[in-house]
Formats: C-alpha cells, sequence, structure tokens
C-alpha cells in the first residue's frame, strides 16, 4: 500500500565540507557510492519503500549533478500526479538569500511545507548509508503517542561525526537527556540525524526558533525544547555508516565486500533504487583475474582486481594490477598500470605504466577527469 | 483524432517458438533473455526508439503475460510518448466473429484500424527473434528513393548457407524479381531477414486481398509478397551490413549468446549512440569472491560468483557456489549453481537450482559420437538433484522432477 501521511525532506548538502575533493563538484547527496548508486539513493529509497509519496530535497550548492541524478524522480517511482519528487532550490524571500542553518533551510521551505497535506514529516541528512524500515519508526511514533521521534544507534560516537546527538533514553525509549558533541569515549545512544514530527509542530518550531534568532537546528530546536514534548527514541540495529571524510568514504565502500552489509543494504524486499544507465553487463577478458570485488554494468576488465569496488563503465587494461581501489563511473585504467588505495572519481584516464600507491589510512584521491 | 505518424512499426511477437523447446514452454520467445540483461524483444524495441520510430504496435499471441508484463509503459525504451508510444496487441473478440491471429498477414490484418489512426505513409514489419542493431530510418529513406511499395532487408551469407534461407534475386537496380524459399540451387546469396517496409496505401490493399482469399494461409512471406511480385508492384531489396543473427533454435541462441564474448564478432552493446534499452532489475552492482576465477565472461548486476566460470553469460542474480564450474555457458536470472556442480555447454533458465556435485552437458570432445552432442537445456525453475546428470542435447523441465520426487 502507497501513502501514509508523512512528507520527506531530505537535506542534500549537509556536512558537504567534510568530505572535500569528494564534493568539489557535487552535493554529498550526490557522492557516487557502492558501484552504482549516489548516496541520496539510501535515504531516498528508504522514504519511498516505507510508503512515502512526497520528497521534498532541500539543495543549497553544487546541485547540478544532483538534478542530473534525480531527473523526474522516476526511477525512485515519484514522478507522479499525487505528489511525487520536489526539488527545492534556495529561495530568497524574507529569509537570508543562501540559507546557511538547517532551521534557515526549513524556514525557507515553510510554504512547501504548509501546502502538503501530510500530518507528519520525516527529516533525513543524505550522509549515512543504511537500509532501515521507516514503517517500524512510524508506528513506533505513533504508538508513543510521540511529539518527535529520533533514530539512533547504540556504539561508540563514530569519529569526526558533525555535532553528534547524544542521547538518555529510558527504558520506555522517551528521551530524558540530550547532549550536543559531548566528549565522549564509550559506547552511548547517538542520533542518525533522522527525525519525525508533526508537520504543525515543526513550522511552530521554526517559526518561534527564527522570531528569537536561534538558527541551531540541534541546540535551539532539538534540546531547547525537550523538555516541553514527548520525544521518543527508535533504536535503529542494522548496517548503518556515516560518510564524513574520504577515511569512511573508502571504508563504506569496503564495507560492502561483507555478505552481511550487502543483504541488509539490499534487502530485496526495500530494494535501493537509482538512475538506470543502460550499460550491456560487465565484460571479463582472457587472463582476467578478480578476487572479492564488487563490479557494475558496463564494466570492462582484463586486468588484476583485488579488494576493489568498480562503478559502471569502468575500463582495466591488460596486465594492470589494482588492489583496494575505489574507481568511479567510465573512468579507465591502461595497461600495466599497477594501484593500491586509490579513490579515482569519475572519468579520469590512468595511462598504460602508471603506478600509483595510497596507504589504507590515507588513501590517494584523484579528482573527477584528471589525466594521470 | 491523433496526430499523423509519418512511420508506424508493427513488431510480430506472437510465435511459440517451439523450436526453443523448454525454453518457451512459458514465455512467448521475443522474451527470452539474452545477453546476461536483455530479453530478445528489447532489440527491435531499441533500434525503434534510435531510429525515431515512436509508434510501436506488438503483437502477441501465445504466453503473452511475461511479455506484456514486460513492456508495460514502453518507458525503459523511451517509448512512453504522448501520442504514439508501444501498444500491446492481442487478438480480440469482435461483434460477428473472433479469431485468433492466423498467420503473420492476419495480424496485421486484424489490426488495420489501430494502423489507421495515425494515417501513416508506411509501415514497417519487424520480428521479435532477431539479434541486430539496425537503422529503420535508412531503410525507410532507401524506400522512398526507390519510390518502392514494399522494402526487403537483407544481408549477405556464405554461398553454402544460402539454402538455409529465404532467397532475394535482384536486379542491377536492386529490385526484386524472384523470392527462392529455401533453394536447393541458390542463385544468389542475399538472404531476406524478416524486416519490411510497406507504403501502407498499397499494403493495406494486399492485405483485403488476401484475407477475402480462402485459399491464403495469410502469411507474409508465403502469400503477400509473392502477390505483390506477380502483379509487379516495386520491391526492392535493402542490404544490411552488420551482426545479425536468428535466434529461434537452442544452438543459435546459445551461439549468439557467445557471440558477445567474441571479440572478433562486430556486435557491440556499449555503444552510446545505439544503446540497447531493457528494464531493469534493479539489484547492485556483483560481486566476485575470494578464491573465484572469473575469465571470458559477461556477468550482470546481482550475481554472486565463487566458483569458476569461463566462457559464461550471467544473467542477474545468479549465484555460483564454491568449487561450482560453469563453462560456455548461459545461467539465466535468479539460477544457483551449488558446490561443485559442473554446467558445460549449457543454457539454464530462470530460477533453477543445479544441485550439489550435478553435472549439466559436457564438453564435446569428451564425446565418443559426436551426433549425441549439443547445448544441454534446463528449464525454468527447474530444481535438479544433487549429483544429478543432464546429458548433452537433452532436455528437462521442472515438471519431469516434481513426478520423481512424488
Amino acid at each position: 500500500m502507497r501513502g501514509n501521511n508523512v512528507v520527506g525532506i531530505l537535506f542534500s548538502n549537509a556536512h558537504d565540507d567534510k568530505l572535500r575533493e569528494l564534493t568539489e563538484h557535487r552535493a554529498i547527496a550526490s557522492v557516487p557510492y557502492g558501484g552504482r548508486y549516489r548516496l541520496i539513493d539510501f535515504p531516498l529509497s528508504n522514504m519511498v519503500n516505507c510508503g512515502i509519496n512526497k520528497v521534498g530535497v532541500i539543495t543549497k550548492s553544487n546541485y547540478q549533478s544532483l538534478m542530473d541524478h534525480l531527473g523526474s524522480g522516476k526511477a525512485w517511482d515519484l514522478s507522479r500526479k499525487r505528489e511525487g519528487l520536489f526539488m527545492l532550490p534556495p529561495f530568497s524571500g524574507e529569509h537570508s538569500s543562501v540559507s546557511n542553518s538547517r532551521v534557515e533551510s526549513l524556514a525557507a521551505i515553510k510554504r512547501f511545507l504548509k501546502n502538503s497535506k501530510e500530518e507528519y514529516v520525516l527529516l533525513s541528512d543524505c550522509d549515512i548509508v543504511c537500509n532501515i524500515d521507516y514503517r517500524e519508526v512510524i508506528s513506533a511514533h505513533l504508538e508513543n503517542q510521540a511529539d518527535l521521534t529520533i533514530v539512533y544507534r547504540y556504539g561508540k560516537v563514530p569519529e569526526k561525526m558533525t555535532d553528534a546527538s547524544v542521547y538518555t533514553i529510558d527504558p520506555d525509549g522517551r528521551v530524558l537527556d540530550m547532549l550536543v558533541n559531548p566528549n565522549t569515549e564509550g559506547e552511548c545512544n547517538y542520533g542518525l540525524n533522522m527525525l519525525l514530527i508533526g508537520r504543525e509542530l515543526l513550522m511552530k518550531l521554526v517559526d518561534d526558533c527564527v522570531s528569537r534568532n536561534l538558527y541551531d537546528f540541534k541546540r535551539d530546536l532539538l534540546q531547547r525544547n525537550l523538555k516541553n514534548y514527548r520525544v521518543f527514541a527508535y533504536h535503529f540495529t542494522g548496517f548503518a555508516q556515516q560518510i564524513n571524510s574520504t577515511n569512511t568514504y573508502f571504508e563504506a565502500n569496503m564495507a560492502l565486500m561483507q555478505p552481511q552489509v550487502r543483504n541488509q543494504l539490499f534487502n530485496p524486499d526495500r530494494p535501493i533504487y537509482t538512475k538506470v544507465r543502460d550499460d550491456m553487463c560487465a565484460r571479463y577478458g582472457l587472463g582476467s583475474v578478480v578476487e572479492n570485488s564488487l563490479i557494475a554494468d558496463g564494466c570492462v576488465i582484463e586486468g588484476e582486481v583485488e579488494n576493489c569496488v568498480l562503478f559502471r563503465g569502468v575500463k582495466v587494461g591488460k596486465g594492470a594490477k589494482l588492489s583496494n581501489c575505489v574507481i568511479m563511473q567510465d573512468t579507465e585504467i591502461g595497461e600495466n598500470c599497477t594501484m593500491s588505495y586509490v579513490i579515482a572519481d569519475k572519468d579520469v584516464i590512468i595511462k598504460d605504466e602508471r603506478s600509483l600507491m595510497g596507504f589504507q589510512s590515507y588513501p590517494v584521491f584523484i579528482s573527477k577527469g584528471s589525466i594521470v | 483524432m491523433l496526430p499523423k505518424q509519418e512511420v508506424v512499426a508493427m513488431l510480430l511477437a506472437g510465435g511459440q517458438g517451439s523450436r526453443l523447446g523448454v525454453l518457451t514452454k512459458s514465455l512467448a520467445k521475443p522474451a527470452v533473455p539474452y545477453g546476461g540483461k536483455y530479453r530478445i524483444i528489447d532489440f527491435p524495441l531499441s533500434n525503434c526508439a534510435n531510429s525515431g520510430i515512436e509508434t510501436v504496435g506488438v503483437l502477441t499471441q501465445y504466453q503473452p503475460l511475461v511479455l506484456n508484463d514486460y513492456i508495460g509503459s514502453g518507458q525503459p525504451w523511451d517509448l512512453d510518448s504522448m501520442n504514439g508510444g508501444v501498444h500491446v496487441l492481442a487478438p480480440y473478440q469482435r461483434s460477428s466473429k473472433a479469431d485468433w491471429y492466423k498467420g503473420t498477414a492476419n495480424a496485421i490484418y486484424q489490426n488495420i484500424p489501430f494502423i489507421e489512426r495515425y494515417n501513416p505513409d508506411y509501415v514497417v514489419v519487424l520480428s521479435g527473434d532477431h539479434i541486430y542493431k539496425m537503422d529503420y530510418s535508412k531503410m525507410v529513406a532507401y524506400h522512398k528513393e526507390k519510390k518502392a511499395d514494399c522494402t526487403i532487408a537483407e544481408m549477405e551469407v556464405p554461398m553454402e548457407e544460402a539454402s538455409r534461407f529465404g532467397i532475394l534475386n535482384t536486379n542491377e537496380d536492386g529490385s526484386i524479381y524472384e523470392f527462392d524459399e529455401k533453394p536447393k540451387a541458390p542463385k544468389s546469396n542475399k538472404a531476406s531477414m524478416g524486416i519490411y517496409v510497406f507504403t501502407w496505401s498499397k499494403l493495406r490493399k494486399y492485405l483485403e486481398a488476401d484475407e477475402a482469399n480462402p485459399n491464403s494461409s495469410n502469411d507474409f512471406g508465403k502469400d503477400v509478397l509473392p502477390a505483390m511480385l506477380n502483379v509487379g508492384e516495386r520491391m526492392f531489396a535493402y542490404q544490411f551490413e552488420g551482426y545479425w543473427k536468428d535466434v529461434g533454435t537452442i544452438e543459435s541462441l546459445w551461439e549468439s549468446n557467445m557471440d558477445l564474448l567474441n571479440p572478433n564478432v562486430e556486435l557491440d552493446l556499449s555503444e552510446e549512440s545505439w544503446k540497447i534499452y531493457s528494464r531493469n532489475p534493479g539489484m547492485p552492482p556483483h560481486y566476485i569472491a575470494k578464491g573465484a576465477k572469473v575469465q571470458n565472461s559477461l556477468v550482470a548486476e546481482g550475481c554472486n560468483v565463487y566458483g569458476e566460470i569461463d566462457f559464461a553469460v550471467l544473467f542477474s542474480g545468479v549465484y555460483i557456489a564454491p568449487g561450482a564450474v560453469v563453462k560456455d555457458s548461459i545461467i539465466m536470472p535468479g539460477s544457483r549453481i551449488e558446490e561443485g556442480a559442473v554446467v558445460q555447454y549449457a543454457i539454464v533458465a530462470e530460477n533453477s537450482v543445479i544441485g550439489k556435485n550435478a553435472t549439466v552437458g559436457a564438453r564435446p570432445e569428451e564425446m565418443e559420437n559426436k551426433d549425441e552432442w549439443g547445448v544441454a537445456v534446463v528449464g525454468a525453475g527447474c530444481h535438479l538433484p544433487a549429483g544429478a546428470a543432464v546429458q548433452p542435447k537433452a532436455m528437462v523441465d521442472a515438471s519431469m522432477f516434481e513426478e520423481a520426487t512424488k
């Protein structure tokens, strides 16, 4: 059944600055991941799979590649007459020209929120790779008669997480306390920046913040209101990886070599959708040696590949040796190249006989369209 | 009233394809999987889209469920257009009578009202069982240039094979003076590819005359085209160069899949300007495990390969267990090859399981009697028990194993 009284909002630029070169030409939402996906495919598919019919994507900067990827929303079944996909680019009106904070972004889409008829809003960032069943979050929200429901995991707060929120939760799942960016060493309940909230309430809280000149979403909108509302927490136990640095980007790609991670992320009942490219299947030539690697359609492999993620249309020449690399769309690797711990962005050309070596803790990054 | 379309394509997709045996038991031939991610019908549909033909009628009759589902709105081929688009045309009941499609010409005849809606100048008639890339717009341009009534695409085949084809004998200007169906002593090597361009007003006249003739078998090749030639209509041969294969038999289907692995065969499906589109299964990239051996193969998304493959075409979601060996074979979507199983020179259809240590097919050089060799076929949904053997050239389907286990 489709339609569930929830409208989705995605922040496509949140934490762009964390990924440096990867987000030089694109929003974090359109960073390529896992051989054929962009990061936004995960939150967007999660929303569609739980029955959400209307998703607004808030963009701020560098959103050309994101718009190219999303198109009409057809690939996510969001190109429709009743609701569908809405791009929400910066809107200069009574608020500042380009919204810098999350509260400002939400204030700038007040009209979108007001005109939506769904009772609830689900907010999410685009930098966490996971496959979550939001239906469970929604039913928990209703069961608890909650005003707000946040999604959290239990464990050590991932390094470099921006403004990590840490929660104290009572046995009934009610949030008692919330700390932003505390100095924690042990395991704790940390938020995944996903929030389910009543639409009217969200608009009210945003207005309240704006009227007091308070623009910090976590500190001003959530933390300040914690005692005034019924705030509950939903415990997510599946695989989730936040991508907040070149290293975590690399690790998140390598995590896909584990069958249990793939099974969780690519659950056939809740598929992850993406834009279709119509490449032919990957072709392996005579003498190709491939082990422990994830390979997308359109690849042509004649060399040796080990522990790598190859995106669509990558070519690996004869005699080339690749290990521990993430190679994005349409990059061509010449004959007899040796590469180890390299992240190559789209459309890179590595000429014959080149040798590139990074290290596990510091993968070499080659930016889009470079010729080596 | 719909806007006029200069060209309407009619795709004959109703044949049973009985020579494909168990593969077409519950599937129309044009829906048979091909090349790792396609179905045969992707080729004519993509050719139409790439040639700028916006209106396509697909004539279905035999086992249409999968085919109808697959075509859907035509969106994967960009054929979900406002005024034209792809239309599935099944036989239907009329106030006076109800008929199945009696032959290829009758199928078009029954859909004259469909074609008339677009008031076309030309109608392109295509079959749903050929693998090729062709720009139909060039053929239509040739048809116009020759002021022809009917243009038939032909390609040159080796003279020694010419007697297997319908041969076109032509004058120097390309006009056809004789059809020679599977001639014992062929006069030329120009084989008809079963692709026709007609001037619609002429074709309509001949279809009506053919329908009125009680002795006609209502077939293009046997009735309509000879009738046109006898009266002296302008019929021309259009020469096609490139890869073309009729995949109507197990051998030719197997060969044509293997052609994709041969760098010397001129069928490039990765050409940016002439993509072959297909409905996408939406699976993650495939995974090649540690210890797997992969060479000379095509592997689709969603596969998990732990064993050894060489000269294999794996469709989406196929699983090859550790220690399993697949050589010179085609494994269709969702099938599993379990540990120790050996599959050679075989086609394994969708959602089958080849049990542990089972064997399917054999290499021709291992056979004592070469005449007994052939491609082995496992039908859709077969669960081959552990240790079972399917002989070369044999065909098994799911029902055989249901009986065995009862």
